[in-house]
């Protein structure tokens, strides 16, 4: 068997902010309802972390939970991890109704650092980074395909679907390009 | 370009992250309807010109229907509310009464 | 002759000298110059000719509203038609040529239409060029589109690029002048995030051409104090070169800023299209001075009264030496003051006004000025320059009482507010009667998605017109924005402007009142579009009583300066023409955008590589490193076929049918879309989504369904495999996952949401291999891992495993009626299981096979594509599909749209096979032609071709298609008609041709 390959092989550019596709990265998509009982015990079982609330990203290291609707939430782990987390899941949510399913294949995933980094997503987002906070996760669109985006470290993390990969990569990189800066 | 906010996650939604999806609160007509009921449902829509209630998704956020209150000639919002309700909440009905004294009523 | 003065000029900057060049002529200007400023210090006045006379027409304004002075600047990828040279900023090496001539701006042919005017009115296309109908296309429309259109559009491919942003601010000021400023300043101050556009490259607006002073200083003073203020404000940005397009709903504004148009191949975007969302929007957006209408008033010379003032203070260039002056209003004195504080002649000043009175007039009068008071311009005289004007009493009908010589005319008919962005929204205007001008109605803004006002206005947009009520107008205007948007004005001094006392203007829509005929044919109101007073005219004589007609009829405002000079004075015209008020004849309606956004901001970074999503499988290298052609399936992009050397793609399609049918194809089938529904309720939620059941599915399973909306009409179709207890996998068409996914979420969440179901879109995380023909069991079983065999893996099941080490899904079913594995694998692994089957394949015959083989092996077999068979009126039954629709459900989405009598009747057109008599290819798109024609005199139809291939397992031509009550015609030959004309002849036969037992799939 071979190795996971992310979408884009780990591409990278450096404009006035970096962009570089990481991955590939463990992911589970988690619906449940924010009031089933277990569903604390599932998420610190399978990353570590709370439960976090509207809009927020919960992360721990390596590993996170953001809140991607009343319904649904989105756990990141190294990719090896997963299917000891979609275990735990089950374990921890017994006979509850939920759904626990690996997308980690399903995206693709990258950094935007720099500074100016907002000023990149900016040109593709219709989004007011000034008040996005950090901890805040965002879903929403990049130009014309769906991305999910939060702050870490010195820049972004976005995220979107593995066969649109190459077209946000270029975007973003595009986006990047030296002289265009907004301010 | 319309800007509403998602009453499922919070966020001000441009109108570009939406996509439309007619009228609210109908009621479904399946076997056992009569030619009239089943023809009101799918095909007699409402268009009015001012107060209207609407079905949208946050199909670029959260992915949830919603529904809303909105003047379809000044396109002021009334309100926002999650889809799970079989007609428009009593807050809003009452903003929408203060705001348009001579409204007729939602059904 | 225009000229640059020796002193002087605010804006440039006299140690930067800097080449350009005109219609190939190499001149020089000044850092800081417009191309206009640079082209009149170099008596370049003619700069292009009219529309529809070819008169020669020379620079008019100083700024956006500029008519005439139109040129294609650049050239190769960088050649831009129509660029305003009022706002162009020049550079060194700008290239400019004039436009709409034959063969020179000099001498132009089309100027006979000049001379035979009379006979080219309002309306003369639209009566002229009815009959003979054939000559329209013909004869007519090519000479006019020879004879008319502006610049040259541009060959190359632009050699810039452009893009866009959002941004996002409480308050959006728009204009940098005075007032604009102001209201940044206060609402800055009160904590609200500011943004302030100026569409210049300079801030202050007409303050500091006009001589104002500001709380003691000189007005170009207080202006940089501002900026500099607002600069060091964290919360305000502003950005100049930055013009506001267009005001939308809820506070959307689009703006184009010039980031890199005097700077070119900097490396920077050229364009940038901001799309804002403001809180609030609040327009300074200054007024534009109107022209006076006088017979002559377009010949090169004749100029805007405030521009020859901005062109001599802001730039140090003369329009002429001797300019005489033509006003109804105070503000044209200041012309006349600058012009002789600048050491140039003014021969006259033609007040049409019997008494003017005022600061201006009295210092005017101090200079010495010669006030011609209640006169009028009776005509310029001059051809490609004026040459000296003929004065009359205003009141009379244009008797000459005198002649002036002079070599430019100076001319001021008022202001009008720029109330476009106020108006764009649906923000109603009011007329003000003593600036003859109408402005916005603060009583019925635009409106917001609050239901409050959604743009204020300050200054002279607001018929503030002097610089001291515009600053009072501008505070209040910021703090009533501020307010609203739930903040709290800090308390400050508002500057004070000194006050200057003005008389009174006087509307003067005809110059003079009484003017003849044969004057006012030579009125221009549109220069651009060469409309005159006496069109206006003719259109309300024929009828034309509504300002909308009126402007298509005679093209007033219609050109690319949308008539910001001649709107008012037209439909004052008209006004006239019809005796109404001109509030009652309106205006026409403000459209975005305020001037021109060139389509390579609109379109951003949208061209090239990222113009569109493309979206890639896993294997999608391979596919390109191997020769794939492509077909674009929704955004995927899918291998049609894989040709080799030499061979046409039909070759190819041939090949990899016959290669797939005797030994072993793969296909790419990643794009199939996968949805998992799980939850106690899911089968149950199955069973209403698809015309079958899935409830009684067993686990491990595969079961084929068809899912109808509402209507009844066939949505999609697919392969259903039961996970466990409580999960389902439902495969959907390719195009067709996020539809379906979308359309389950809807049923959920807004119909049973009591439901405990939860959905899934996995497309994405699987890449899908179809391992297809007689050796596919080899193939698997010599990859390992698991047990693959009939026994084990029957026909319309699926088992998990592993196959050469790869962690798979092995669906056992078919689209080709061959021995069949879909095999899905986590997409991560994609490309190298698709490698290791290719590898383990080559010594069984394995070669890929693209979307055509796909369609032509299904059609062999009848099976229906979504899309081909379907097309949104073809109800499953049409297609023979009752096997899959159950009888025992008391309800499914659709199954009440189905019963309409219309779609129960067996009168419809319904499935079947052809085979031609012939042995071609049926045409697609053909029609089965029925006798007897329509109400229309068309033959009549009785059906339709749907699918249609070359058999290469047949050798012959097959297909599919819709036919009247089909079912019960085999046999019967048809005829389909051909798009060369005659038809071809068909037998009517099942649409299965090919192993119709399925024996080859159950192997």
């Amino acid at each position: 068997m071979s190795e996971p390959m992310s979408a884009l092989g780990g591409a990278k550019s450096e404009g006035f902010a970096s962009v570089r596709e990481i991955g590939p990265l463990g992911m589970i998509s988690l619906r449940a309802k924010a009031d089933v009982k277990a569903l604390p015990k599932a998420i610190k079982a399978a990353v570590g972390t709370g439960v976090p609330g509207l809009r927020r990203i919960e992360i721990e290291g390596e590993r996170a939970c953001g809140w991607m609707s009343p319904d649904e939430y989105l756990l990141v782990m190294p990719y090896g991890a997963v299917a000891g987390a979609l275990e735990a899941i089950a374990k921890a949510m017994g006979g509850a109704h939920h759904l626990a399913v690996d997308v980690s294949d399903a995206r693709a995933v990258f950094r935007v650092g720099g500074a100016k980094a907002d000023q990149v997503l900016a040109k593709l987002a219709p989004v007011d980074f000034a008040t996005l906070g950090t901890g805040e996760l965002r879903r929403t669109r990049a130009a014309q395909v769906a991305a999910a985006l939060w702050k870490e470290g010195d820049g972004f993390t976005v995220v979107c679907f593995r066969s649109v990969a190459r077209y946000v990569f270029d975007l973003l990189a595009t986006g990047a390009t030296p002289g265009s800066e907004l301010s | 370009m319309l800007l509403i906010e998602c009453p499922c996650c919070g966020v001000k939604a441009e109108e570009t992250e939406l996509s439309p999806g007619y009228e609210a609160h109908l009621k479904r007509f399946g076997p056992g309807s009569t030619d009239e009921e089943f023809e009101a449902y799918m095909f007699a829509r409402k268009n009015p010109k001012g107060v209207h209630f609407e079905r949208w998704r946050h199909a670029y956020g959260c992915g949830k229907w919603f529904l809303a209150a909105r003047c379809t000639a000044t396109l002021e919002v009334f309100g926002t509310y999650p889809a799970q309700v079989g007609e428009p909440p009593a807050d809003i009905i009452e903003k929408i009464k203060a705001r348009r004294p001579d409204w007729k009523g939602y059904k | 002759m225009s000229t640059r003065l020796s002193k002087g000029g605010r804006l440039i900057d006299r140690s930067a000298a800097l080449e350009f060049s005109f219609n190939g002529k190499r001149l020089k200007g000044y850092r800081g110059d417009t191309l206009a400023a640079a082209l009149l210090a170099n008596d370049q006045m003619l700069v292009g000719r009219s529309f529809k006379y070819h008169r020669p027409r020379g620079i008019v304004a100083a700024g956006p509203e500029e008519p005439n002075a139109l040129v294609n600047l650049g050239s190769g990828g960088r050649l831009e038609p129509n660029q305003r040279t009022t706002v162009t900023e020049l550079f060194d090496g700008l290239e400019a040529a004039s436009q709409n001539h034959w063969p020179s701006l000099e001498f132009d042919v089309g100027v006979v239409n000049n001379y035979v005017s009379r006979f080219l009115p309002a309306g003369f296309y639209y009566k002229t060029f009815i009959h003979p109908r054939p000559f329209w296309k013909h004869v007519f429309e090519p000479i006019i589109r020879q004879s008319a259109g502006l610049g040259s559009a541009p060959k190359d491919r632009d050699a810039d690029r452009y893009e866009q942003a959002y941004a996002f601010c409480d308050l959006l000021v728009v204009g940098g002048g005075i007032a604009g400023l102001q209201a940044a300043l206060v609402a800055g101050r009160a904590g609200a995030r500011v943004l302030l556009l100026e569409q210049a490259a300079h801030w202050g607006g007409r303050a500091p051409v006009d001589g104002d002073v500001i709380d003691g200083k000189p007005a170009g003073d207080w202006v940089d104090a501002a900026v500099a203020a607002l600069e060091g404000m964290e919360n305000v940005t502003l950005r100049a070169r930055c013009m506001a397009a267009g005001v939308y709903d809820h506070g959307y504004v689009l703006a184009d800023e010039k980031v890199a148009d005097h700077t070119p191949g900097d490396g920077r975007p050229k364009h940038r299209l901001w799309r804002i969302r403001a809180g609030k929007i609040l327009t300074a957006t200054g007024a534009i001075e109107r022209p006076l209408s006088f017979a002559g008033n377009d010949i090169p010379g004749v100029m805007l009264a405030a521009s020859v003032r901005d062109y001599v203070v802001n730039w140090a260039v003369s329009p002429g030496d001797r300019t005489v002056v033509v006003t109804n209003n105070d503000d044209g004195y200041r012309t006349a003051i600058a012009l002789r504080e600048a050491g140039l002649a003014v021969p006259a000043i033609v007040d049409a006004r019997a008494n003017p009175a005022g600061d201006l007039v009295a210092k005017a009068r101090s200079l010495g000025l010669r006030i011609e008071a209640g006169r009028g311009i009776a005509k310029v005289k001059g051809g490609k320059r004026v040459t000296s004007v003929a004065i009359c009493l205003q009141a009379g009908e244009g008797a000459v009482i005198d002649e002036i010589a002079c070599d430019a005319v100076a001319m001021s008919g008022g202001w009008s507010p720029v109330v476009h962005l106020w108006s764009h929204c649906g923000g109603k205007l009011t007329w003000d009667t003593a600036n003859a001008c109408f402005r916005p109605d603060p009583a019925r803004p635009p409106l917001n998605h609050d239901g409050g006002a959604m743009v204020h206005v300050a200054g002279a947009a607001n018929g503030a017109m002097k610089a001291a009520e515009a600053l009072l107008d501008a505070t209040a205007a910021a703090e009533a924005a501020v307010t609203a948007l739930g903040m709290k004005p800090k308390k400050a001094k508002a500057p004070v402007a000194e006050a200057v006392a003005e008389g009174p203007m006087e509307a003067v829509w005809i110059m003079p009142q009484g003017a003849s005929a044969e004057l006012k044919a030579k009125m221009w109101l549109d220069y651009q579009n060469d409309v005159k007073v006496s069109d206006v005219q003719l259109a309300a004589r024929e009828g034309y009583e509504s300002v909308e007609h009126t402007k298509r009829y005679t093209t007033l405002g219609m050109a690319t300066d949308q008539g910001k000079l001649s709107n008012i004075n037209g439909l004052a015209v008209l006004a006239q023409a019809l005796n109404e008020d001109i509030p009652q004849v309106g205006t026409t309606t403000f459209r975005p955008p305020y001037t021109p956004v060139t389509l390579g901001a609109l379109a951003g970074e949208a061209r090239g590589e990222i113009f569109q999503p493309l979206r890639r499988t896993p294997m999608h290298e391979w596919h390109e490193r191997n020769g794939a052609y492509f077909e674009p399936v929704g955004l995927w992009r899918r291998p049609y076929c894989f040709p080799r050397a030499g061979e046409t793609h039909e070759q190819a399609v041939h090949r990899e049918v016959t290669n797939t049918r005797e030994r072993l194809g793969l296909l790419d089938a990643s794009t199939l879309g996968k949805i998992i529904v799980k939850g106690p309720d899911a089968g149950k939620f199955l069973d209403m989504l698809y015309t079958g059941v899935m409830s009684t599915l067993p686990v491990g399973k595969c079961r084929y369904g068809l899912m109808c909306n509402e209507q009844g009409f066939l949505s999609d179709d697919g392969v259903v495999a039961r996970i466990d207890e409580e999960t389902w996998l439902c495969h959907t068409t390719s195009g067709g996952a996020d539809r379906i996914h979308g359309w389950m979420e809807d049923w959920l969440q807004c119909e049973w949401w009591d439901w405990q179901v939860y959905t899934a879109n996995v497309t994405e995380q699987y890449a899908q291999v179809a391992v297809v023909g007689p050796n596919a069991r080899k193939l698997l079983e010599k990859m390992g891992g698991m047990d693959v065999s009939k026994e084990a893996l029957p026909f319309m099941q699926w088992a998990d495993g592993r196959l050469g080490g790869f962690p798979v899904r092995v669906y056992r079913i078919s689209f080709s009626g061959e021995l069949s594995y879909e095999i899905a694998v986590p997409a991560s692994h994609g490309a190298a299981f698709w490698a290791a089957l290719h590898a383990a394949g080559a010594e069984l015959g394995a070669m890929p096979y693209g979307t055509e083989a796909l369609h032509v092996m299904r059609a062999e077999k009848g099976f229906i594509m979504i899309g081909d068979e379907t097309d949104g009126t073809v109800i499953p039954q049409d297609l023979g599909l009752d096997w899959a629709i159950s009888k025992k459900k008391e309800d499914f989405l659709g199954k009440r749209g189905q019963q309409r009598t219309f779609l129960a009747s067996a009168d419809r057109w319904k499935l079947v096979g052809f085979e031609t008599l012939d042995g071609s290819v049926i045409p697609d798109g053909s029609y089965i032609v029925a006798p007897g024609v329509n109400a229309n005199g068309q033959g009549k139809t009785q059906g339709r071709v749907t699918s249609t291939y070359y058999s290469p397992t047949l050798k012959r031509g097959i297909a599919m298609g819709l036919l009247h009550r089909g079912p019960e015609r085999m046999g019967e030959v048809v005829e389909f008609n051909t798009v060369k004309g005659g038809t071809v002849k068909a037998r009517v036969v099942n649409q299965v041709f090919f192993d119709k037992d399925g024996e080859k799939q159950n192997v």
